[in-house]
């Protein structure tokens, strides 16, 4: 068995750390260097202002401003026919950069080629909605709202997809912890049976290492199974026989109303039949 | 006239078999333990394979029920998210007593791997558990193991007692 180290703040601790890693960097293709690409790319600059436009992994990967979301899909959907959004959410950038990076992965079914368009939203400001253009949007675009608190304008029905709608707080933000905050430790006791209960139910134990083997009200050693809530100590742990049903069973004329079970008369097969 | 000749002391004499009504009703109780079709995770599919025809769950008198209202037997089968708490608690207020509940697999038993924010740390902090069935996810033969756990613990039981509160109601 493991020896056991107490794992009450497991996110703090860094197991390993190489001082000489460097991430490694995705190889960069200019936009020019396909040619569809940079149709796709001449063509949507002179729609918006892209910032930054290059290749990487197969994707044209271009930064627009966030204002200019809408025009720019529906450039690529109209015109370029990128007609399919594949997936669309934010990353959490809010310690480096003070806010988001939203990105939409478009795929043309006639090409073959898929195009994210990125663009960056400062904390606390709204993005408009894609709804309009691709409907695939309207669940995505609720999950942004529940995971990073991102509204987007004029949604349909802008309300959070998998968290409650009465949870605090947005979960994939890096401030998150893990383990949820206060109001999520406690959510589903304060819903259930209200805050009084809180005393009677206790802490959520969050280490799963954590056995004791003498606690008789959660678990039962198999072999030793006692009643429950019996105080067992070290050398006092009851060896429990294996008990069939039949055993219990009342007589009628003088036979068991299940035939007990004899291990001599039973047949064993030598091999699987 | 001959009298037929009854010996009420032998075994044979008459057809009478005695026995308590706590063994009788308990006979009858754990080998009839309907329990809900409900399933939130992978343990469902665990559990639905102890259901069906190569496990056989219906040999102990064990049949899925799909309203809480006919069910005796909660198989808490799978992960137990904090949003999906409140809903498990109404079905479980719904079952008429007495009742009984199995937590199947870590994730019921203490939230297993799922050391998250939306996950509920034990089943048990929500309902009271009678069986506690570790694995992940336990194999069929597992859990109609605790199944037979559970009927011996039925047995055990005085059948008259209102339910004793386990921990949290």
């Amino acid at each position: 068995m493991r020896s056991y180290t107490p794992k009450d703040n497991v996110q703090k601790q860094s197991y390993y750390n190489d001082r000489f890693y460097v991430t490694p960097k995705l190889p960069r293709q200019s936009a020019y260097s396909d040619s569809t690409f940079s149709a796709d790319y001449l063509s949507l600059k002179n729609v918006v202002d892209v910032k930054e436009a290059y290749i990487e992994l197969d994707h044209l990967i271009v930064h627009i401003e966030p204002q200019d979301n809408i025009k720019a899909i529906k450039h690529l959907k109209e015109i370029r026919a990128y007609d399919m959004m594949m997936e669309l959410s934010a990353v959490d950038y809010i310690a480096s950069r003070g806010g988001f990076e939203i990105f939409y992965e478009l795929m043309s079914i006639s090409k073959r080629k898929r195009i994210r368009v990125k663009t960056f939203l400062k904390q606390g400001e709204a993005i408009e909605s894609v709804n309009p253009l691709f409907r695939m949007a309207d669940w995505s675009e609720r999950e942004m709202y529940d995971m990073f608190g991102i509204v987007a304008n004029n949604h349909p029905y802008m309300k959070r997809i998998l968290m409650p709608d009465d949870w605090h707080g947005h979960p994939l933000l890096k401030t998150y912890p893990l383990h949820g905050d206060e109001a999520a430790r406690w959510y589903e006791v304060d819903k259930i049976f209200g805050k009084e209960a809180r005393d009677e139910i206790g802490p959520e134990i969050r280490d799963s290492a954590a056995i004791d083997r003498y606690d008789t009200t959660r678990f039962a050693r198999l072999g030793h199974e006692v009643p429950f809530g019996t105080q067992i100590s070290e050398g006092n742990e009851p060896d429990t026989k294996v008990q069939y049903q039949e055993e219990d069973t009342p007589e009628i004329f003088g036979r068991k109303i299940v035939t007990p079970f004899d291990e001599v008369e039973t047949k064993h097969l030598e091999e699987r039949r | 006239m001959a009298q037929h000749e009854v010996n009420y002391l032998s075994n044979g004499g008459a057809p009478i078999a005695l026995t308590t009504v706590d063994k009788l009703v308990n006979f009858g109780r754990s080998n009839s333990l309907w329990p809900m079709t409900y399933g939130l995770a992978c343990c469902a599919i665990e559990m639905m394979a102890t259901g069906a025809s190569r496990f056989d769950f219906d040999r102990f008198g064990t049949i899925f029920r799909a309203s809480p209202r006919q069910s005796d037997v909660l198989v808490i089968a799978g992960t137990l998210t904090k949003k999906h708490a409140e809903f498990l608690r109404r079905l479980y207020d719904q079952m008429p007593d007495p009742k009984w509940v199995i937590s199947m697999g870590s994730c019921a038993n203490t939230g297993g791997m799922f050391n998250t924010y939306a996950t509920v740390q034990g089943a048990d902090r929500i309902i009271p558990v009678d069986i506690y069935l570790p694995g992940c996810a336990p194999r069929p033969e597992t859990l109609q193991y605790a199944l037979m756990m559970l009927q011996r613990k039925i047995r055990k039981q005085p059948c008259k007692l209102a339910q004793k509160a386990k921990r949290l109601i």
